[in-house]
């Protein structure tokens, strides 16, 4: 059953109070936010899944569709260092399908900003947020985007086609496509062929005389750069099909925590590049652990996090009521890093947080 | 009554009454040009109702008409879920026209989808904005683009003289309606090699909500008897 407005309410109170007491400032932040910010960061998609609206000097605004851009411009714009904040209020989603998921609904949330320690604050928020949600029994699941783009930085080949499969590691169906193609599992289409085959004829300047008129803002020096990126694509070597199968294995990792790590060191072995990120997760488990989370049991997917929206690129996770696979995440998270480096203006913080659906809880409270 | 919604102008309205009346269904404005009501001969109990084609999608999920007759695009473009709002009874052999992306003939370089992807990623890289794509069919673009992975662009809007947008410097690339492709060739735009985003043509609907009670279904009963249509599910 749906639970009233009120208990929503008060079960968003009470995740709060234990956010504050968790050390974190509470803060607001406006519903309307200006339209731009948001559609640069997220893209078309966002469009389609937030309510815009004009406003006659403002221009165009959106219903805040989360909290994390509003609260990451305000600490870049004037936080302390370190920080830690804490919010609830309505987000706002609109839906493209009849149904029971509700367009306006509130989150409460918890952001750690600090530079000390990556695993330390990932370990807090996690720990936190399963601490809070331990009466619901629910099942946790986490990944970690920075595993994956320190596989696709060290794949032996072409760095325009390392920077190809790291646009696309949020629409993994695109990204198989790339990997095949660059791995030279499935041939050049015919488009590709044909049109190289062209640009090959002649220099660019006569094809580019020879093609029309010139219209646009996407001017000949860029139409020319891509040319010559092409020609030098198509003489790229396609990368080793053992380092194929390795980024596969990756893909396809899920397992409890432990063996994920053992797996990791193995694929680690084969692909230095993962050292690094090998090591985080390995640290991240030992700071789990000291927070006395059940890392033995806690279930780790490489590919989880990938169809979120893509401003995660470390830790992330989500928690999942098993008995209503009907319902969204009753909470998710992760680590954004690189939002703050663009939200920051030329100044960065590692950043990681998470919200909780004061509305599912509710509902599975009552059930 | 059952109200039957009909384009209001235009070759749309002449084909409408055309396919009706090739079926027994005589069709006719009354009055003047200008006065927008009609009579129907063949089937008892329907009204017509002469709306403009854009707006029949909106009376048909409001179920103020009964049945419409509209382009498949501007169904699929103007309601969301369109399935569970709108029955499509039969499509009706006109208003054909694609739904198609175009980019300025002087990009050699991009010929697919890919193409588009990749071009999209170094302009904005290089001009700090996302690839804007004027159109006016936001929801069917936006599907599609994001069914084949094409990223960092922009939609805006252009209700109108779309093919004129690249020239302004308003857009870089365009989806719009073709049904000749002159006006691309004149704006110096060309198709992107991809199937179109959407094949549209007149098509008959009927309307989930609308109230069917009593005399509106044994007038829809006849009419598909009429047409030789069986009665779809949920009628």
């Amino acid at each position: 059953m749906q639970p009233d407005k009120v208990s929503i309410q008060a079960e968003a109170e009470k995740l709060l109070a234990q956010f504050r007491a968790a050390g974190a400032t509470l803060v607001e932040a406006d519903i309307l936010q200006p339209a731009e910010t948001l559609l640069d960061l997220y893209g078309e998609d966002i469009r389609g899944r937030a309510y815009v609206t004009s406003d006659p000097l403002r221009g165009e605004m959106m219903l805040r569709p989360d909290f994390t851009v509003p609260v990451v411009q305000m600490h870049m714009a004037q936080g302390a260092d370190p920080a830690r904040y804490c919010y609830r209020g309505e987000v706002f989603r609109k839906q493209e399908h009849a149904g029971t998921r509700p367009s306006e609904f509130l989150q409460v949330g918890y952001e750690v900003f600090d530079r000390a320690n990556a695993s330390a604050a990932d370990a807090e928020v996690f720990a936190l947020f399963t601490d809070l949600l331990a009466p619901l029994g629910l099942r946790a699941s986490t990944g970690d985007i920075g595993i994956l783009m320190a596989a696709v930085q060290g794949l032996g080949t072409s760095a325009p086609r390392k920077a190809a499969l790291m646009r696309h590691i949020w629409r993994p169906r695109r990204f198989r496509a790339l990997l095949d193609r660059f791995g030279g599992r499935s041939p050049v289409p015919e488009a590709r062929a044909q049109m190289l085959a062209q640009l090959a004829a002649a220099p660019v300047e006569e094809l580019l005389d020879r093609a029309g008129p010139f219209t646009g803002l996407r001017g000949p020096n860029e139409i020319a750069a891509r040319v010559a990126q092409l020609i030098e694509d198509a003489k790229t070597p396609p990368i080793a099909a053992g380092e194929v199968d390795l980024l596969d294995d990756l893909l396809a990792l899920r397992d409890k925590a432990p063996a994920a790590l053992e797996c990791l060191r193995d694929l680690a072995v084969d692909m230095p590049s993962l050292g690094p990120a090998v090591d985080g997760f390995d640290a991240r488990l030992v700071a789990l652990d000291e927070r006395g989370v059940d890392v033995g049991n806690l279930d780790f997917e490489a590919s989880y996090g990938r169809t979120t929206l893509e401003y995660y690129d470390g830790f992330v996770f989500g928690f999942y009521c098993e008995t209503r696979p009907d319902l969204p995440p009753v909470a998710s998270g992760g680590r954004y890093d690189a939002l703050t480096r663009v939200l920051g203006q030329g100044r960065s913080i590692p950043a990681v947080g998470g919200i909780i659906r004061p509305g599912i809880v509710a509902m599975l409270k009552g059930a | 009554m059952l109200k039957l919604g009909v384009p209001s102008k235009g070759r749309l309205m002449e084909k409408t009454f055309e396919w009706f009346g090739e079926r027994g269904i005589t069709m006719r404005r009354n009055g003047s040009e200008r006065e927008y009501s009609g009579a129907v001969e063949g089937v008892d109990g329907v009204e017509l109702v002469l709306l403009s084609a854009g707006e029949i999608p909106r009376e048909l999920a409001a179920g103020r008409i009964h049945m419409g007759v509209t382009g498949s695009d501007l169904v699929r473009e103007k309601l969301a879920d369109w399935p569970d709002q709108v029955e499509d009874l039969t499509p009706m052999g006109f208003g054909h026209a694609d739904l198609i992306i175009a980019v300025p003939v002087a990009w050699i370089d991009v010929e697919t989808l890919d193409d588009l992807d990749a071009a999209a990623s170094a302009f904005r890289a290089r001009h700090g904005f996302r690839l804007r794509i004027a159109t006016k069919y936001h929801r069917l673009v936006r599907e599609y683009l994001r069914e084949n992975g094409v990223a960092d662009y922009q939609l805006v809007d252009s209700q109108g003289a779309t093919e004129g947008t690249v020239k302004n410097l308003t857009a870089e690339a365009i989806a719009d309606i073709t049904s000749t492709g002159e006006t691309l060739r004149a704006n110096h735009l060309k198709i992107l090699n991809c199937p179109p985003v959407h094949r549209s043509q007149a098509m008959l609907f009927a309307a989930r909500g609308a109230d069917w009670e009593g005399a509106p279904l044994v007038a829809l009963e006849a009419m598909l008897d009429r047409l030789g249509l069986p009665r779809p599910d949920g009628f």
